[in-house]
């Protein structure tokens, strides 16, 4: 046996630990999977209610008294069966169709959250009387759960079931337009002052230094910022869409001028040399040679900068978007607020509909956030320039 | 060595330059004759090729350097206040040792710089300049198919005589090589060392080489460069065969460098 040339007895002991090695990274990595699988189910199965949404079919009557009382619209035993939002509505319907007035109606109106908490077997305090109202609806065929188109047609709302999250996407939009607009030409060309004009010296340390410990600044901080500068000192309306992307903007620079240099550091220094040779100036080299050459890098890190921005919740609670905001901001200075914001305020409601919305909202805006990770990948893809 | 005013394109008149505290260049002196190839020699760190970047200022580049005396082309000091060193490296294109392409097309690498320079407008004109300029480098016949494919998916050999045919196309008076063949094989290197000899009709060629052979068969005149100093300057017959310095002697005998 000893005639092997290739025998190393201490071979097997590091093969051993190498395998242990592999096996302590294959554990980490189905751990982290779990985990991530578990949340990912569990908001799923939490928001699947939320698509669905409880109807019953009750005879309205528009007089010239159930507009003005709206509970008269309809009997008094489904006072408790129908939204109150739906009743509310009425005035306005009779408006939009003035010849609705007079009549009676079989129509599919909206239940009140309970009765669809109740319909989806969730936990509800129906008393006994209503809940042998709905289960007589039921077994008549008057009740339905139909498809939520309220939920995302809709801003946010005490009642329950008509509360949806339209208010806080457009919300969001505006915001983050607000920040990219400012944050994206802001850090590019702080970039490219930074990389490509500034000489190395005490103050471009200085000011480097700066913007790296900006990244890591609490970003509640940044809501402190926002109030004192752009509420307190300029007057402008807090809530704003302006206001919250303007803050938004501070927290992103910082992570956009990183990656945008870190994008231009990687554009070779052959290309800006052979400009130089051809008797180009700076501007010709930065502008058309190096920055498309940059240019996938830089995207991927404002739109990873902008997702950042997206989920940030903490600044924009000091400068006033966690407001209750029925209605979307028709402007970027009327008050809004936005996704995360929303979430927030759904999670602390004591009415359990609102679990759901809340899975619901975590789960629009897990969408919006892949969304905009593969449009960075996409755009990395299609711009990259191959050597 | 006799100069004949007529024929001088360059001259380098009490060059000094220093990195820093570091002395890189010292008093050289050095006329480079028009239409001709002048191959600067002499081992690594002795100053050629930081001599050859004073040529087109691309030393004003690095903060640190600093530069004494003067350059003189076509009678003009390069140095003096009133000279931009943007139209200089106009006037004196330069080729590097890494064929270094623009991330776009062979059409536009050429015609890039110059359309920047007004030089010619979209269209025919740059058509045509791409095609003269391409066959100035040999490679219009290899590459007139695909001029829309990007620079870089040529051989290294074809990127390089690109990069010829783009400092050729700004149709300037001298050109600069940085040791253009040290990153090619030897076929592609013959092909280059070929077109070098058909530009030297219409361009002052300077090139910075460690290679001994090319230096003999294509320069005309080659320099002797010896730590920062330039020791000897003849035509290369003169040099290779009767070298009058001993340094140089033991440098082309191959005893170091």
């Amino acid at each position: 046996m000893n005639n092997n040339p290739f025998n190393d007895p201490g071979l097997a002991k590091r093969h051993r630990g190498a395998w242990l090695f592999k096996l302590y990274t294959k554990i980490s990595i189905v751990f982290t999977l779990a985990f991530l699988s578990f949340f990912i189910f569990d908001m799923v199965r939490t928001a699947w209610p939320a698509l669905w949404q409880t109807y019953v079919q009750v005879e309205v009557s528009y007089t010239a008294q159930s507009v003005k009382v709206t509970r008269k619209a309809i009997d008094r035993k489904y006072s408790k069966i129908v939204s109150r939002a739906w009743l509310r509505t009425i005035p306005q319907q009779v408006k939009d169709k003035p010849e609705l007035l007079g009549t009676t109606q079989l129509r599919w109106v909206l239940a009140d959250d309970q009765v669809d908490q109740y319909m989806k077997s969730h936990h509800h305090n129906l008393k006994s009387k209503q809940i042998k109202i709905v289960d007589d609806l039921v077994s008549k065929n008057k009740i339905k759960l139909d498809w939520n188109d309220i939920f995302l047609s809709n801003g946010d709302s005490k009642i329950p079931e008509y509360a949806g999250i339209q208010s806080a996407i457009v919300g969001s939009v505006l915001t983050l337009l607000v920040t990219m607009s400012i944050a994206f030409p802001l850090g590019v060309m702080t970039a490219v002052y930074l990389e490509e004009f500034a000489r190395d010296n005490y103050f471009t340390r200085f000011v480097e230094v700066n913007i790296n410990n900006l990244a890591a600044i609490p970003s509640i901080l940044f809501g402190l910022l926002g109030l004192s500068v752009f509420i307190n000192l300029f007057g402008l309306p807090r809530s704003s869409p302006l206001v919250g992307g303007m803050t938004l903007a501070l927290m992103t620079l910082p992570i956009i001028i990183v990656s945008a240099r870190a994008a231009l550091r990687s554009v070779p220094d052959s290309i800006r040399q052979a400009g130089y040779g051809l008797g180009l100036t700076k501007q010709d080299i930065v502008k058309d040679q190096v920055l498309p050459v940059a240019m996938p890098g830089i995207l991927t890190g404002s739109i990873i900068g902008l997702a950042h921005a997206m989920g940030e919740t903490a600044p924009l609670i000091i400068i006033g978007m966690i407001a209750f905001i029925p209605d979307s901001p028709g402007s970027i200075m009327e008050a809004a607020t936005v996704l995360p914001a929303q979430i927030y305020t759904w999670a602390g409601m004591p009415e359990r509909a609102y679990v759901e919305k809340t899975a619901a909202g975590i789960i629009v805006i897990l969408l919006i956030l892949i969304s905009l990770n593969a449009t960075a990948i996409y755009l990395r893809k299609k711009y990259e320039i191959k050597w | 060595m006799k100069s004949n005013g007529e024929n001088i394109k360059l001259v380098a008149r009490d060059l000094n330059l220093h990195y820093g505290d570091h002395q890189a260049l010292q008093d050289i002196n050095i006329e480079v004759y028009k239409n001709k190839i002048t191959a600067l020699i002499g081992p690594s760190g002795c100053g050629k090729s930081t001599f050859l970047r004073c040529i087109n200022r691309m030393n004003d580049l690095i903060e640190i350097v600093k530069v004494d005396g003067d350059v003189v082309i076509d009678g003009k000091n390069i140095y003096d206040k009133d000279v931009d060193e943007v139209a200089v490296r106009k006037r004196v294109g330069m080729v590097f040792q890494q064929p270094n392409p623009f991330p776009k097309s062979i059409y536009e690498n050429v015609v890039y710089a110059p359309l920047k320079h007004s030089m010619v407008k979209k269209g025919p004109e740059s058509d045509e300049l791409v095609e003269v300029s391409l066959k100035a480098a040999g490679l219009w016949n290899e590459v007139k198919d695909k001029l829309n494919s990007p620079g870089t998916s040529l051989s290294g050999g074809q990127q390089q005589r690109l990069c010829i045919a783009r400092a050729v196309a700004v149709k300037p008076d001298v050109i600069l090589m940085d040791e253009p063949t040290s990153a090619l094989d030897p076929i592609s290197t013959q092909v280059i060392e070929e077109l070098m000899l058909s530009l030297k009709e219409r361009f002052t060629i300077v090139i910075v080489t460690h290679n001994m052979q090319q230096a003999h068969r294509i320069a005309d005149y080659t320099a002797h460069f010896h730590l920062g100093k330039l020791i000897e300057y003849d035509t290369t017959s003169n040099i290779f065969d009767k070298p009058g310095n001993s340094v140089t002697r033991d440098y082309i005998g191959g005893l170091f460098g």
